[in-house]
């Protein structure tokens, strides 16, 4: 699916440069993948490089093609992108933020088809009641969910999210996660997901991608392959018990960090 | 657009149609209020004429005397471009208030409007043709060569890491007092009667209005509305931020470059033939949000009408203040605007950062 070749990237500071990535090379699978790290690992970095936010040197590549030479327009209409950061206070209605998910193609009338696909989506997310009410009285998970569903309007085929399940309670990470999943599984589409639960990646990646704080590429593969102590300790700087449930997932249990406090 | 009503409708469309019918419904009261208001301008002056007169005038060609000359080549273009300065003030509040995501930005507060004037006095005083056009065009096109040097100037201002948006206020305040006292130096120098109709910008009047003018006012104004209405979606996705109007696929660099051109060109057009007309196109976008939020595919013509709205309740009030005098229309909808303002700032500036 995505692979990373060679990539170079620095945030410009007014004193010389931040250097993030440094030849990083990653190859995603088709599927559910999720990118782990620690704290200023590049994860969000990564996920604006391949959208196309960032000039970076290197080449990001999508299936055959290649993203770092395409055009924003086709970009666009082949993924869609999520910021860990978002919008608090807006004058629109649910509904007409979701239907901005849709904006490559629409008019100033909206079609039955868009929004037949805004009002499905909502439903999906369970938020379909909140349709008609002002963007700025929801809750803080609820604008969450909000931005997920204009996300998955515009129909791509690779969707990027960064820290989806921030401010989501537990019962509503679960079901995004399975959202997500048959997402994967019905439309064949591909996602890449930034997470911080270690336990949540566990149960519903197919391929983990593992960062390290210096933003080089660790490891990558299975749950199983990937959740290891030796990872937690080497990466997260933590030492933890990893016990596998009867399916095989691996389960994360913290026990101390491995620097002095 | 045409929203039409199914006898099946889907229960989605249904939502949307209850959603979009309120806003629609508002645009027509606003619009039926805005046709009363200019009958009422044109019935109102130094002789009143009755509306039964007027409306026999406009639409049968009656009447006899010296009304149906008043009307036509005076009230009537008047009333007018009451209503297409207070709507291009409106569209040009609304586009720049959009793109630097700022409600107290508008071309008067920013000095946009300070400088169309400084540009246009330039004109008239120097006789300083700064684009050898032709002779009746220079002024306009020297307002808006300082307008838009302002809006770009603003626009970069912006564009800087770390600058919060009462900053950038204060930066337009900032040019528009550097123009205010260029504009004066100009008026030192100026003999009687440019003196004369330099006053006559500074305080903003609608006396010297012609068809002429009003067609070009007008025209001006259609297209520059149709430019930005055509990209209604995009100004939507940028009331959000950069960044999520990026990832909606959102040139925002192009649609910024297109807003700063349009808006200079209503504001200079507007300076150049009614003078400086202040907080319109701070205050109509302000009740435009408040009543249908930023879907600018009402906000903005709703901005417009709610511009025209105020310029043309203005011009009334403007007329009926001191019985037989017309006071200059600027001073009115500053009267009217202060307030506004004020009350913006004090509900706006504290969740501003």
């Amino acid at each position: 699916m995505i692979t990373v070749n060679n990539l170079h990237f620095s945030y410009k500071k007014s004193k010389g440069a931040h250097k993030v990535f440094d030849g990083l090379n990653i190859a995603f699978a088709r599927g559910f993948n999720v990118i782990l790290g620690p704290n200023g690992a590049g994860k969000s970095t990564l996920l604006k490089a391949i959208f196309g936010l960032l000039h970076y040197d290197g080449n990001i590549v999508y299936g055959q093609e290649s993203i770092t030479a395409m055009d924003t327009e086709d970009r666009i209409k082949l993924m869609s992108y999520l910021p860990q950061m978002d919008v608090e206070i807006s004058t629109l209605t649910v509904l007409e933020m979701v239907i901005l998910g849709r904006l490559p193609e629409l008019g100033h009338k909206i079609s039955d088809e868009d929004l037949d696909i805004v009002m499905d989506t909502l439903e999906s997310l369970n938020i379909a009641a909140l349709a008609a009410r002002n963007f700025s009285e929801l809750s803080g998970g609820q604008k969450k969910l909000v931005f997920i569903a204009q996300t998955l309007v515009r129909k791509p085929k690779l969707i990027l999210l960064d820290e989806p399940v921030n401010s989501l309670d537990l019962q509503k990470q679960l079901e995004l996660c399975q959202l997500l999943q048959k997402i994967v599984d019905k439309q064949g589409v591909d996602i890449i997901v930034v997470l911080h639960d270690i336990n949540l990646a566990a149960r519903y990646a197919g391929h983990i991608v593992v960062m390290d704080e210096k933003g080089s590429f660790y490891s990558a593969g299975r749950p199983d392959e990937v959740i290891t102590p030796r990872m937690l300790k080497e990466v997260y700087g933590v030492i933890a018990n990893v016990t596998c449930d009867e399916k095989g997932t691996p389960m994360v249990s913290p026990v101390c960090s491995v620097r002095r406090v | 657009m045409e929203y039409q009503i199914r006898s099946k409708e889907s229960a989605n469309r249904r939502l949307y149609n209850n959603l979009v019918k309120k806003r629609i419904v508002l645009l027509v009261v606003l619009f039926i209020g805005l046709a009363f208001l200019t009958i009422l301008n044109i019935s109102i002056g130094s002789s009143s004429i009755a509306i039964r007169e007027i409306l026999s005038v406009l639409f049968t060609g009656g009447g006899d005397g010296h009304n149906p000359m008043i009307i036509r080549e005076i009230r009537l273009p008047m009333a007018l471009m009451a209503m297409g300065i207070g709507a291009s003030l409106g569209i040009g509040g609304c586009g720049i208030q959009t793109i630097l995501r700022n409600p107290i930005a508008s071309p008067f507060t920013l000095g946009i409007s300070a400088a169309a004037s400084f540009g246009a006095a330039m004109g008239l005083i120097l006789n300083a043709n700064l684009f050898h056009v032709s002779d009746t065009l220079a002024v306009t096109v020297n307002a808006f060569a300082f307008s838009l040097l302002v809006a770009v100037g603003i626009y970069m201002f912006s564009r800087q890491s770390n600058i919060s948006k009462t900053a950038i206020i204060l930066f337009g305040i900032a040019l528009n007092f550097l123009f205010n006292a260029l504009t004066m130096i100009l008026q030192y120098i100026a003999d009687e009667d440019e003196l004369q109709s330099l006053i006559f910008w500074t305080f903003g009047s609608l006396l010297k209005t012609t068809w002429n003018k009003f067609f070009i006012v007008f025209a001006v104004l259609a297209v520059c509305f149709f430019i930005l209405f055509k990209d209604a979606w995009k100004l939507t996705a940028m009331t959000l931020d950069d960044t999520k109007a990026k990832s909606l696929g959102v040139d925002t660099a192009k649609v910024r470059r297109k807003v700063i051109f349009v808006t200079s060109l209503l504001s200079a057009v507007a300076v150049c033939f009614v003078g400086t007309i202040g907080f319109v196109g701070l205050i109509a976008p302000h009740i435009a949000r408040q009543l249908v939020g930023e879907d600018q595919r009402f906000f903005m013509p709703l901005s417009a009408l709610t511009g025209a709205f105020i310029m043309s309740f203005a011009f009334v009030a403007s007329k009926v203040i001191i019985k037989g005098v017309i006071l200059p229309i600027g001073l009115i909808t500053a009267i009217i605007g202060i307030p506004f303002f004020v009350t913006i700032i004090f509900s706006k500036m504290r969740t501003m950062q």
